[in-house]
């Protein structure tokens, strides 16, 4: 399990679950799982179009995810966010199933970049995993104070002066960049599970802002770890593994939350 | 009072949105610990002139200096708490996180506590009487008491005016006469200047020696006596209009025109009302 050739796997597969965590952690509080699920979605036309014209999967994916992130930040200025982000959700997926159209023979290698491969991570595609998931890191605890009451209370953010607009695009971006480093392990249409399990089941445990955040990296490194485990025991889809325990972490904390709450008396008086 | 400079100088204000005149020259100024209403109905302009006040909107005439210099320069003076507050109850964020995000959430990195953020969001806490619920959920609170933690978010940076827009709405009576009593006790302890939009003054009567009372964009201000009086009032809304006192509280009522009522009654009888 810990061979020579399994170990980019659990280097990378660590590095992307912290970001993941991360970044995730802003995506439950800011209500956006929509759009982290559309967004990664970009990497499907993103690696057919990679294929096509026999460049690497990662440029195709962030000329596709970056473009998804402008449009969404039209789509906030114009309204109806949710009704545009499942348009472009489609749209990628459209534009995918037109690229690959146009090529089979390498189809696998795409279905492999969006579900997940365990062995898929050479030497070559390890260094800009780490080099990506280590600026996300930096990007997002430097910002952390102001994007969390932004997050939170987006009047009050303003009159501090920090600025919505700002908040929402480099959020976007850092979505985005998460997307790309998952790709070679989880794949992207599986990194929503570890972008939004782990930090739900989080902060319905923890009511604290850092340990709660600490939970969602503990929560997110518990999940593809086991995940890789399993796949490598089974043979099963490593996907199929982060789907279920991702599925299976928030179930649990919401069932505690919800019976934790209902141990308390619902309303409280008291003067105020 | 008057040797001292004022907090807040309104003068001639006057506002357009969207080419419509929403405020007409507006003056008025506010010293330390003054409490003063700002009193209208809804689409009067009580929104767009604290909108003005927060340098979020820039006016077409007229100034407002806020320690002496414009809005937009003084932000750390003022401390605003809106009327809608509404957390979400999965937020992961105590009512303590919440003041200490007031007092540096602009800056960047964690928000790790010392010994001296810890002491600023204890003081604000106390202040408003939080300190029971300020290591609970925030978005689990009541609304008042997210209201409270609203309030020590905004005077955790120890500003010299703090701005409440509609906090009376949507509080029960106890819970209102508390949010009085508080108001009271700022201006008092601490020589805070607070301004307070409402559409009725009277659970403000205790606590409040400025009115603003604002009709259709247009200004009557001063102390209350000086504003409230047929007379002024009448004036402003350009239609002739009573003033009762009864039990210590204060009704503006449109008088009935002259030749009409007995028109008008019957039209209501006819309509059963």
């Amino acid at each position: 399990m810990f061979s020579s050739f399994m170990i980019n796997t659990w280097i990378a597969g660590t590095a992307i679950a912290l970001v993941a965590a991360l970044v995730g952690y802003f995506v439950v509080i800011r209500h956006s799982a929509f759009a982290a699920h559309a967004l990664p979605l970009g990497a499907f036309p993103g690696a057919a179009a990679a294929n096509l014209l026999g460049v690497n999967p990662f440029v195709g994916l962030l000329v596709f995810v970056g473009m998804g992130v402008l449009l969404l930040r039209q789509l906030a200025r114009i309204g109806r966010r949710d009704v545009g982000t499942g348009l472009l959700l489609v749209l990628f997926l459209g534009v995918g199933a037109l690229f690959l159209s146009m090529t089979s023979e390498y189809a696998p290698e795409v279905f492999s970049l969006l579900f997940g491969e365990m062995l898929g991570v050479s030497d070559a595609d390890l260094w800009p995993i780490l080099g990506i998931c280590a600026l996300v890191s930096v990007v997002m605890i430097t910002i952390f104070r102001p994007l969390l009451l932004d997050s939170s209370f987006p009047d009050l953010a303003a009159l501090q002066g920090i600025s919505a607009a700002r908040m929402d695009l480099i959020f976007l971006s850092l979505l985005a960049l998460v997307t790309a480093s998952a790709l070679p392990v989880v794949g992207a249409f599986l990194v929503f599970t570890l972008l939004v399990g782990p930090p739900a089941a989080a902060q319905s445990l923890s009511i604290h802002p850092l340990r709660s955040l600490l939970l969602a990296v503990i929560f997110a490194e518990s999940s593809i770890w086991s995940a890789i485990a399993l796949s490598y025991w089974t043979n099963w889809p490593i996907g199929f593994f982060v789907g279920m325990l991702g599925a299976g972490l928030f179930t649990l904390a919401r069932s505690y939350r919800h019976w934790s709450q209902r141990q308390r008396p619902a309303v409280q008086v008291s003067s105020l | 009072m008057t040797n001292q400079s004022p907090i807040l100088a309104v003068a001639d204000l006057s506002v357009d949105l969207g080419g419509r005149s929403i405020l007409r020259d507006v003056s008025f100024d506010l010293y330390p610990g003054q409490l003063c209403a700002l009193i209208g109905e809804n689409g009067a302009g009580k929104t767009t002139l604290l909108r003005t006040l927060l340098g979020l909107i820039t006016q077409r005439a007229g100034t407002v200096l806020i320690g002496g210099a414009p809005a937009r320069e003084h932000r750390e003076l003022v401390g605003y708490v809106p009327q809608k507050i509404n957390f979400d109850p999965d937020l992961p964020l105590r009512t303590r996180d919440l003041v200490r995000l007031g007092l540096d959430g602009q800056r960047l990195g964690l928000p790790f506590f010392n010994g001296r953020t810890r002491y600023a969001v204890d003081q604000a806490l106390q202040a408003v009487g939080a300190e029971d619920f300020a290591d609970q959920r925030v978005g689990e609170l009541s609304g008042g008491q997210q209201q409270r933690a609203v309030i020590a978010h905004a005077l955790v940076r120890k500003p010299r005016l703090l701005i409440l827009d509609e906090p009376l709405a949507n509080l029960d009576f106890g819970s209102a006469n508390a949010l009085v009593d508080l108001l009271g006790r700022l201006i008092v302890q601490q020589k805070m200047t607070v301004l307070v939009t409402a559409h009725d003054m009277n659970p403000l009567i205790p606590v409040m020696d400025r009115l603003v009372y604002l009709v259709d964009g247009r200004a009557a201000t001063g102390t209350v006596a000086e504003v409230v009086q047929a007379e002024v009032l009448s004036k402003l809304y350009g239609y002739p209009v009573s003033i009762l006192h009864h039990g210590g509280r204060i009704l503006v009522l449109p008088d009935a025109p002259e030749n009409a009522d007995v028109a008008n009654m019957n039209r209501c009888a006819g309509h059963g009302v």
